[in-house]
């Protein structure tokens, strides 16, 4: 499906492009593609339609919460041919179908969804642009990331159609469960899950080489590090957050496929009972090790889910402010000061392990401290609006929209950073609340924002405003509908990865509050509203590609970053001159410019 | 627009793109092996008693090949110097030199690979068997002269065997962590060449029996996955200097700094490859 959108949005590309390269063929052009900024959209359609298929697993998932045990409309019977009666008895979700759906949902939204846009999409197509360079450092190497992300995905979707489905023990994955979830086969949906992991994690990691690499080698003459544009600081420290946090996760990823497939134990611990009875299996490993292999590269992960949100955002809003970003030297330092810090926070996730008061204090302590380079950050970006003659266009909606919504995300996290209230909260709906508030309205929104704000200079087009607009309240409203109730459903004691959303607890009068299981039914409507107020989105996306408003000149927002001074689409090889960089990269409303705003590329 | 400092190093850098990439590249495999060699410890500390009874704290000792090891390990190193040879022939322009180290160099690698198939074989070989009686022993099992591989206590039982036949070891000195007493009658048989002991056990007296395979002990487990790792990087940097060695030469006429070059590039994986080497080879051989 990717690659014949890829297609359309594609074909703009070449109309502008060298006349001395002889032309390649369909699949050079866009399937084997090395240019940074065909292998950018080639990301960018397929993380939007994984985001798009994870959503629909939630509708799913949140129709059984709503009415428990209700065959679901349309899909229902559908499941029912496509997984199996077991799976979807007369289109009702089994709690199997919610595990693997659940599952799945978190795996794609994080693995295939966000980062892949984030990183993969803008990343790629924005970064060599900004830093003033021909294309990444390692061109093949980067189709070669996108190839392997690609098959990933595959890998992981293809494991929804195998005996026992997809992969049933939360993104976490957590073992002894992950391995013991489909006892009788050895190609379960886990295995599938696990080697999908490795391909996804292998596409990272040659990705983030290829970033950092780039950011170092090619960065224009004139571009020192202090005139990089903030998008590319986020993007750096994204890069090495996956670089070195991932391969962990890629050896517990190959410890669990070896217990999956070779019957060792290196995270199922002795004597090991389930009701089939005593696990056949050796014994003498350490679940815990899972976990902590697992959050070493989890937590990190966080912030590559918000990092290159954070990094549009600065973007769209000194734009939008015409005025220099506030503090750029402490976003700087603040993103640098994350980095370091996302390392040595992991096991805040881990309290209910029962890590002792020594190790839980220094975990708390760093967890606290990693909350003030995010303070730093956002505040600097609520300043930076002071004073200024906002222009309210889309991105810059959705770019203001992820302050306060990013804001309640993080400031709701402090209590889960602490021990005390954690092992209250943990395992929660007030967890579920928390996060998505960061990657939902925060990164989503922020993502969003890079998509209306960069589809000019991809397409030659802007983007609809009527419809942005209406895409933008509506998806304000309906995700605080759906996220705000989770709170309280948290704090009232719901738990997550219920799929009855609790009613089996509620039955028996025990802590009996109809309340919170009505919130459900409220919640589900309200992400059906959220869902109708995405179609505005996607008809604008591809409308405009023919239809939208031409843009009258490669700048339309009137921006100083480099990625404004090529042709519009940029050519292969980005610049129809070498750029030389003179200037920082927000020189807004200079007092005594003739414009309000000087690009970067100006000289004097 | 071509792009930059694919051969000549950037200037404020000092570095050309390849070698930042590869650079990078070992940092993350340096995560990948520390995950590794954490796994490792946390198994360690807490492995359970009572598998190896014959042990005090629960994790076999002295059951690899410690002479084959070292010298598996001074051919990694020898390697690791002729591939640093090879590259500075290539500076002194001097080509059929560097073929010749690097001839030596891949030989290494395949020889060290050889070498690890052979373990790996002796080790499927390999059994630890439990009776009924409470008494473990290690061995390889004699089956009409022959040495089975992958066995167990099932297929013991279909080919219809009422005793088998075991080379028992007499454990070595370094199945005995420092501090252990080692028993007498064992020094006496190191002291006269005995390493084994023919024994019968009765199929019927065995409660189980394990060949040395991954899913036998979390020891099994890490050492085989660590050191197939390290094995399949082995491999992996040996087939790319083979292809400079002998396919894609070409670029040393075209272009020859940009050859050395990768010659460089690929000699800093090869010492890394060397590198997670000395630190497996004493933690899994001989701690
Ligand atoms: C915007 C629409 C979304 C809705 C309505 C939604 C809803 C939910 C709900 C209700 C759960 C809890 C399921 C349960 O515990 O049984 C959940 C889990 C999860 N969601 Fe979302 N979500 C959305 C988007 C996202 C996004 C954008 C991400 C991106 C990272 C994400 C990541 C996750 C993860 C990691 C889990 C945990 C899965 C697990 O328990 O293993 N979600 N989501
Ligand atoms: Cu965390």
């Amino acid at each position: 499906m990717a690659s014949t959108t890829s297609h359309t949005s594609a074909s703009h590309g070449v109309t502008h492009d060298d006349h001395h390269h002889h032309e390649p063929g369909f699949f050079q052009k866009y399937i084997f593609s090395t240019d940074h900024k065909v292998i950018g959209i080639q990301y960018g359609l397929s993380s939007l339609a994984f985001l798009f298929f994870g959503f629909l697993l939630m509708m799913a998932m949140r129709w059984q919460l709503a009415y428990p045990g209700k065959a679901i409309p349309v899909l229902g019977a559908l499941f029912e041919k496509a997984l199996g009666t077991d799976m979807a008895q007369g289109g009702v979700m089994q709690a199997d179908l919610y595990n693997s759906f659940g599952a799945m949902h978190g795996t794609i939204m994080v693995f295939l969804a966000i980062v892949p846009l984030a990183f993969g999409a803008f990343g790629n197509y924005v970064t060599p642009l900004q830093i003033g360079a021909p294309d990444m450092a390692f061109p093949r190497l980067n189709m070669a990331s996108f190839h392997l992300y690609f098959l990933g995905g595959v890998v992981m979707l293809g494991s929804f159609f195998i005996p026992g489905g997809a992969a049933k023990s939360g993104w976490t994955s957590y073992s002894p469960l992950a391995t013991l979830a489909d006892p009788v086969n050895v190609i379960d949906g886990q295995t599938l899950w696990l080697v999908g992991m490795v391909l996804l994690i292998t596409s990272s990691l040659l990705g983030a080489v290829n970033f950092i690499t780039t950011i170092i080698q090619l960065r224009a003459r004139g571009m020192t590090w202090m005139r990089l544009p903030f998008f590319v600081w986020a993007q750096f420290v994204t890069a090495f957050l996956l670089l070195l946090a991932f391969p962990p996760l890629e050896a517990a990823g190959l410890m669990q496929l070896a217990d999956n497939v070779l019957g060792t134990s290196f995270f199922l611990p002795t004597g090991l009972v389930t009701s089939a009875g005593q696990v056949p299996v050796s014994g003498g490993g350490s679940p815990l090790l899972w976990q902590h292999l697992f959050w070493f590269l989890a937590h990190p992960e966080v912030y590559v889910l918000i990092l290159p949100a954070m990094g549009v955002v600065s973007e769209i809003i000194a734009n939008n402010t015409r005025k220099p970003l506030w503090g750029y030297r402490s976003l700087v330092y603040a993103v640098l000061a994350i980095g370091f810090l996302a390392f040595i926070v992991w096991a805040h996730h881990m309290y209910m392990t029962g890590m002792g008061t020594k190790i839980a204090t220094f975990f708390q302590t760093t967890t606290m401290m990693i909350s003030v380079p995010s303070v730093i950050i956002l505040s600097a970006l609520f300043i930076s609006l002071w004073g200024g003659s906002i222009r309210f266009n889309t991105p810059m909606l959705f770019a203001l929209a992820f302050l306060p919504m990013f804001g309640i995300g993080g400031l709701t996290g402090l209590p889960l950073g602490l021990n005390a209230t954690d092992l209250y909260l943990h395992d929660s709906y007030y967890v579920i609340a928390h996060f998505h508030y960061v990657v939902a309205p925060g990164t989503i929104f922020g993502l969003f924002a890079g998509v209306y704000y960069w589809y000019p200079k991809i397409t030659g087009r802007m983007m609809n405003e009527t419809f942005g607009r209406i895409h933008f309240w509506g998806s304000l409203v309906f995700m605080n509908l759906i996220f705000s109730p989770m709170f309280i459903q948290g704090i009232r004691g719901m738990s997550r990865r219920m799929y009855d959303g609790g009613a089996t607890y509620f039955q028996d009068g025990v802590g009996a509050d109809p309340g919170l299981l009505k919130l459900n039914v409220s919640i589900t409507h309200a992400a059906f509203g959220l869902a109708l107020f995405q179609l505005p989105f996607i008809f604008n996306f591809f409308w405009s590609i023919s239809n939208g408003k031409k843009v009258t000149s490669d700048n339309p927002w009137e921006a100083t970053t480099l990625e404004w001074q090529t042709p519009t689409p940029p050519p292969h090889g980005n610049f129809t001159s070498e750029p030389v960089v003179y200037r920082g990269p927000y020189e807004y409303s200079v007092p005594g410019a003739k414009k309000d705003f000087t690009p970067q590329g100006q000289p004097g | 627009m071509d792009i930059p400092y694919t051969v000549k190093p950037r200037p404020d850098t000092g570095l050309y793109n390849a070698k930042v990439g590869i650079w990078l590249f070992l940092a993350s495999e340096v995560m990948l092996f520390g995950a590794f060699f954490s796994a490792y410890i946390l198994l360690r500390v807490t492995a359970q008693h009572g598998f190896w009874p014959d042990v005090a704290d629960g994790w076999p000792h002295g059951l690899l090949n410690i002479p084959i090891g070292t010298f598996n390990t001074a051919v990694l190193i020898s390697s690791s110097v002729t591939v640093v040879m090879a590259w500075m022939a290539l500076k002194e322009n001097n080509f059929p030199k560097f073929r010749n180290f690097m001839i030596f160099t891949v030989a290494c690698a395949l020889g060290f690979l050889g070498i690890k198939t052979f373990e790996y074989k002796e080790k499927f070989s390999h059994y630890v068997i439990r009776t009924t009686d409470g008494k473990v022993v290690t061995g390889h099992l004699d089956v009409d002269g022959k040495s089975p591989l992958f066995w167990n206590l099932d297929t013991v039982k279909s080919k219809n065997i009422e005793k088998l036949k075991v080379e028992v070891d007499i454990p070595n000195k370094y199945r005995f962590p420092v501090g252990m007493h080692v028993p007498e009658d064992i020094h006496k048989a190191h002291a006269e060449g005995r390493h084994h002991d023919e024994k019968e056990i009765e199929v019927s007296q065995i409660e189980s029996l394990k060949a040395f395979i991954p899913s036998t002990h979390p020891f099994f487990a890490i050492y085989f996955t660590m050191t197939f790792l390290h094995g399949l990087h082995v491999l992996g940097g040996a087939l790319v200097l083979a292809y400079f060695t002998f396919i894609g030469t070409d670029l040393w006429k075209t272009n020859p700094e940009q050859f050395t070059n990768r010659i460089e590039v690929g000699g800093l994986f090869w010492h890394f490859v060397d590198l997670v080497w000395i630190f497996l080879f004493p933690v899994v051989y001989l701690l």
